[in-house]
Parts: C-alpha cells; structure tokens; sequence
C-alpha cells in the first residue's frame, strides 16, 4: 500500500507549511478547529461513518459518528455558551478517557473558549496552580473527580461553574451542574464562532526546571500542521482504525488523539482502561487497529512481558506503528520488528511545537534509535552553547527548531518573559541535546536541563521540592530523575528531616503517599533517601547535578560554587 | 486471618486511593483498568504489602495483573507469606 507521504526526500525538498493547506484540501476561510473535525467531515458526506469506538473499562463498546461528535459538540458549544461563558475564556477538561471529554473539547472550541485539558491523575496542589493560573471560568468533570475539584473551589475564585457529565445522585454544590452526553439534547446547528488562525483555541500546561508548571497557548491555525502530520507521518488512510493510547491530558492525546486524526475524517479507538497488557492486545485484535501511536514505556512493558503474550493474539490488522515522549530504544524497534512484524516509528516533538518536528515516517530507512529527520517544512538543527548552529556531524549541541510553523505554541501564559526566552538567535530552543549524524538522522542525547521525564510526561523538579517542604517531616529536599529501565527515568527525591522526625520505610511511604496525592502519581518519588543535608550553592540554590553525578556513580564536575558548611 | 488480611487491603485503598466515599470497592473491583490505582501509584501500594506483612514482592510478581483487583493481590500476597513459612 503506498505511503500517503510518498517519497520523503522530495516531499523535504519541495514542501513548505505555506502548501499545508492546499495539500489537506482545507478551505483558505474557515479556521475553527472545531467545525472541521465534525461540521466538516460531515459536509464531506461521511456522517455516518464512525469517528469514534469507545470502550468502557468493564468491556462495553459505544460507537459514535461523525455527525454524533457533529450535534453532541454543538450540544457542548450552546451549553457553554448559555451559561455566560464568552470566547477568550478558559475552560478546563478534567476527565477520564470518557466521550464528553473529546466532544466537549470539540465544543468548546467551536465556541471560541480556550480548552485546558488537565490530566485526570492530578492531585489537589497540581489542578489548583493550573486553574489558578489560567484563571478557569469552568471545569467539565466526572462524579469521581468532583471530590478532588471541590477541594479547591475556595482557593480558585475565578472557577463558576462545575460541570459533570455523569452525577448519579449526587448532591450538588454551589456551582455545580450536570452535563453530560446522557442526557444532553442533540443540537442540529450551531454558529461556530469564526476563528481567525491566530485564535486561541488550547491551553496546554507543560513543567520546567524553574518556577511551577507554564501554560503553552496554542491557537486554531494549529490545525493544518497537525492534520498533515496525521497524514504523511501516522500514514492516516479512510479505511484505517487508529488508537493513539495517549491521555488526552497531555498534547499527544489532543494533537493525535482528537485534532489532527478527526480532521482527516479517521475512525479512532479509544480504551478507557489503564495499562493492562492483555486488555491493549485484546483491543488491538477485536477492533482490528491498523495504525497504533504509542510511547516507549508501554513498549517497554510489552517486551518485558514477551513474545509468547504477543502471540496468543491475533495482531495481522497492524499495519504502522509510531512512538511518541521519550527515546524509543533501539532494543524496541528491532523487537516490534521481530513480534509484530513491523517497526515502531519514532516522533519526536513536545508541547510547545504542537506537532510532530523530527521523525520517522514511512518509506524512509530506520535507523534504530534515531529520532529520524526534519520533517518537511521544518528547519532543525544543533546549537553550540552560543546558539551558532554546529555544522559537524555527530556532535552534540543543543537542538533547535527556526519559527514558525503553525502548531507552534504563541505564548506561555501571561508569562511573556519565560516564552522570550525560550528564543535565542533566531531559534526555539527545545532544551533537549542531540547529534545529528553524517546522513542528516537525529540522534537523541539527553535533557539540557533538570526537567524528568518520567514515562513520556515531563515533571518539573522544582514543583516537586516545593510540594515535599509541605510535609510536616521535610525540612529540605531535591527531586532528580533516576534512570529506569521501563520509564526512561522515575522521580528520586533527596530529603533532610526536621528535628524530632526520624527515616523510617513507614515516613518514607508517608511523604510519597502525599506527594501523590497533592501532585499525581507520576510526580511521585518512586523512592525517598534521606540525607543529613543536601548540596547547596553559597547562595543557597541546590545543587541537583551534584546528587544526579552521586547517583549515576559520575564525576560530579565542578564544585568551585559549593557551600561546603 | 484471610477475612482480616482482605480487609485491611480494602481499608487501606479505601483510605489512601478512593475520593468517592460511595463508590463500592469489593474484592474484585478492577484497581488499574478502572483507573483507582495505576503503575505509579502501585509502588506504594507494593510497599505498604511489604511493610505491613514482612514480604517482598519482584518487580514481575508486582505486575498491573497481579494487582488489578484486591482478590488478585490476595493471591500474590498468600504465595509469598506461604514462602516466608
């Protein structure tokens, strides 16, 4: 079956984003991002085909047409719209993988607001800075999560309106509503409000080494960037059926796992379960997934379980296979390969650029390993430490990206001053390290700064620290990220006790239970070492290179700038 | 001493893992796939196993399987006190 990309070298050679539009056959004067993945699809004639094949965690499937998301997101938009909330405001999506997450995603933006999609394992501290941040006007929620909202209803002012899609009987607060798609009414039209490009239309929170959690703003002229990058790199065809196992509390699960897939009119999969291997490959053989995009930890975690489990299912409908959060190992392609019959492609890409930047697509070699090449229309390349670009090949620099492309995020919000300086030189500086090889394929090399990133998720370290001082027991503390041979890399937190608390297995689960439960469980230290004191600058500032270098058994480099009382 | 060991496993997911006080949790409530504990949160899940019956568990034998439902913990948890005797 040919490639929808074709021959990438050329595509290299002559594409830029100007023709991204063009290409998808998008119309040069509509831009909102909800119109063009139902109103559309459905002006194309393909109503009823389906857009989405839910499956509860207890084993129920729903289907869903594109004229369901079509009157269901028209539904959402007047609903939302009738409660005072006007274009511009936030709106945060704080669900599980459940239908009124991607619908009322769909309508929220066709009615101008700007969608906040919070994972739903965040704990009370994590949705507080976000909602407080953004200054949210409203949360569309479940039952489940109404308890941990309701703790910080006091603390976020600017929250008015909670909505749940599945109450049940329960007693409503001040604030609180029901919607959901149980029993909303289907609603035949809507005036989609009328996006320019520049129209914000997502709000993406993503962590750093410094300071909380940034807020990427991304706007509706995203669209053309993500939907083409469906096509040529996910290889995205009519009769496919493709399950992006991504949450769609992080960019992945909305920039291919609702925005990009369901612009081109693709029927997806979506499991509401957690990670269990026999559910994922049961999926995989019922519903006859053709395209799967998923991250190196589950692959991980499937090549740990062995070829046998793989073999017990019949998995012939795959036909193309991408990874996306973290280096994919070479180990998984040559495996995937082996047991599937077939290679994981890998992405690379993050928040901020909105899109797949530097991948792998059909039809080019795979280097095991490899992030791939540039894609089309984009421009990479790695920096010196004076942001000149390094010309030599395999030598490390800092990789970059040349603005703009259309996905790119506009602003971090109302934190000008981080977004500027993410800009050096006339390039985005991504904070990753990588080489690029003699054959123009990037290579991986690690983060340029303390940010962990723990099974694809990036975690700010300095949330974390802040979080543990709050434990009664902690008087200091420093989180790193340890590497692990299933995540890429697990929180490890260094702690100092306060006088009167001494280390114990029992203190230990303590201070992880609450970090788990103020923060998620990722941002969760898998483990606790309890130190006397930790290794500070003279200006006080921690020092977590010098306990990363201890704990990777390395030379811990200069320590002319060490407090050593 | 089974009745005891299952209620306390209940009590101590009901406590450290369960925001909806009227959600039933049973013995056989899916714990991952229905998204009340997931991989991360299974370290300290695993821990308090260990701590509160003097075993240890391997990574593998701490599979999402092996703690996706309080009966299937039980199970896991009965193998190794019967190794400890």
């Amino acid at each position: 079956m040919p490639s929808n990309i074709g021959n990438p070298e050329e595509r290299r050679r002559s594409f830029s984003w100007s023709d991204a539009r063009k290409e998808l056959g998008f119309p040069e004067d509509s831009h909102n991002i909800g119109w063009y993945c139902s109103d559309r699809i459905c002006d194309l004639g393909m109503g009823e085909k389906t857009a989405l094949v839910w499956e509860t965690a207890d084993g129920r499937v729903a289907r869903f047409t594109f004229n369901d998301l079509r009157v269901y997101s028209n539904a959402y938009a007047k609903h939302l719209s009738g409660l005072g909330l006007r274009p511009g405001d936030r709106v945060a999506v704080f669900l599980e993988r459940v239908p009124e997450l991607y619908i009322g995603m769909l309508g929220g933006m066709k009615a101008g607001l700007i969608m906040q999609p919070l994972f739903s394992a965040f704990g009370e501290d994590a949705l507080e800075k976000r909602i407080s941040n953004a200054e949210t006007s409203a949360i569309l929620t479940c039952r489940k999560l109404t308890f941990r909202v309701r703790k910080i209803r006091e603390r976020c002012p600017s929250l008015r309106h909670v909505i749940v899609c599945d109450p049940g009987d329960l007693s409503f607060q001040e604030g609180e509503a029901a919607f959901g798609l149980e029993t909303a009414k289907p609603v035949e039209s809507f005036a989609c409000y009328p996006a320019e490009p520049e129209t914000p239309s997502i709000l993406h929170y993503t962590s750093g080494t410094t300071g909380m959690p940034k807020g990427a703003l991304h706007v509706h002229g995203s669209l053309p960037a993500q939907a083409l990058t469906s096509k040529w790199v996910l290889d995205i065809k009519d009769e496919d059926i493709y399950w992006c196992t991504a949450d769609p509390g992080w960019v992945t699960g909305t920039s291919y796992g609702i925005i990009g897939p369901w612009a081109l009119g693709a029927t997806q999969y979506v499991l509401e379960a957690g990670f269990i291997i026999d559910r994922w490959y049961r999926a995989i053989q019922d519903q006859k997934i053709t395209v799967w995009y998923s991250a190196p930890t589950a692959i991980r975690m499937l090549m740990k379980e062995g070829e046998a489990k793989a073999k017990q299912y019949d998995l012939s409908s795959l036909r193309h296979l991408c990874s996306v959060g973290e280096p994919l190992n070479p180990e998984a392609v040559v495996w995937s390969e082996r047991v599937y019959g077939l290679p994981f492609h890998d992405t690379w890409w993050q928040t901020e650029t909105g899109c797949i930047q530097v991948t792998n697509v059909p039809g080019m070699e795979i280097r095991p390993g490899s992030m791939g090449k540039a894609f089309p229309g984009v421009t990479a390349a790695v920096l010196a430490h004076d942001f000149t670009e390094i010309c030599e090949p395999n030598k490390q620099g800092l990789l970059a990206l040349k603005p703009p492309w259309p996905s790119m995020f506009r602003t971090y919000w109302r934190n000008p001053s981080a977004y500027e300086s993410k800009f050096k030189n006339g390039w985005y500086l991504t904070g990753d390290r990588a080489r690029i090889d003699e054959d123009g394929f990037y290579w991986f090399m690690g983060r340029d700064d303390d940010v962990i990133n723990t099974a694809g998720h990036l975690v700010g370290p300095f949330e974390i620290e802040s979080a543990l001082l709050e434990h009664e027991a902690v008087a200091e503390s420093a989180a790193i990220g340890k590497p692990d041979p299933v995540n890429m890399e697990v929180v490890k937190a260094f702690v100092a006790l306060k006088a009167g608390f001494e280390p114990s297995r029992k203190l230990e689960m303590s201070i992880m239970n609450f970090i788990r439960k103020k923060l998620s469980p990722l941002a969760m230290p898998q483990e606790i070492e309890f130190v006397e004191k930790l290794p500070k600058t003279r200006s006080g500032k921690i020092m977590r290179r010098v306990l990363r270098a201890q704990e990777l058994g390395q030379e811990v480099g200069d320590l002319s700038t060490l407090d050593d009382n | 001493m089974s009745d005891e060991l299952k209620k306390k496993i209940l009590e101590y997911i009901r406590e450290e893992y369960l925001e909806d006080d009227s959600m039933e949790l049973k013995d056989d409530t899916p714990l991952i796939s229905s998204g009340i504990v997931d991989s991360f949160s299974m370290v300290s899940l695993k821990m308090y196993l260990e701590e509160e019956l003097g075993i240890k568990m391997t990574d593998e034998e701490a599979s999402t399987e092996a703690f996706d439902s309080v009966n299937s913990i039980l199970v896991l948890v009965r193998k190794k006190l019967a190794e400890k005797k």
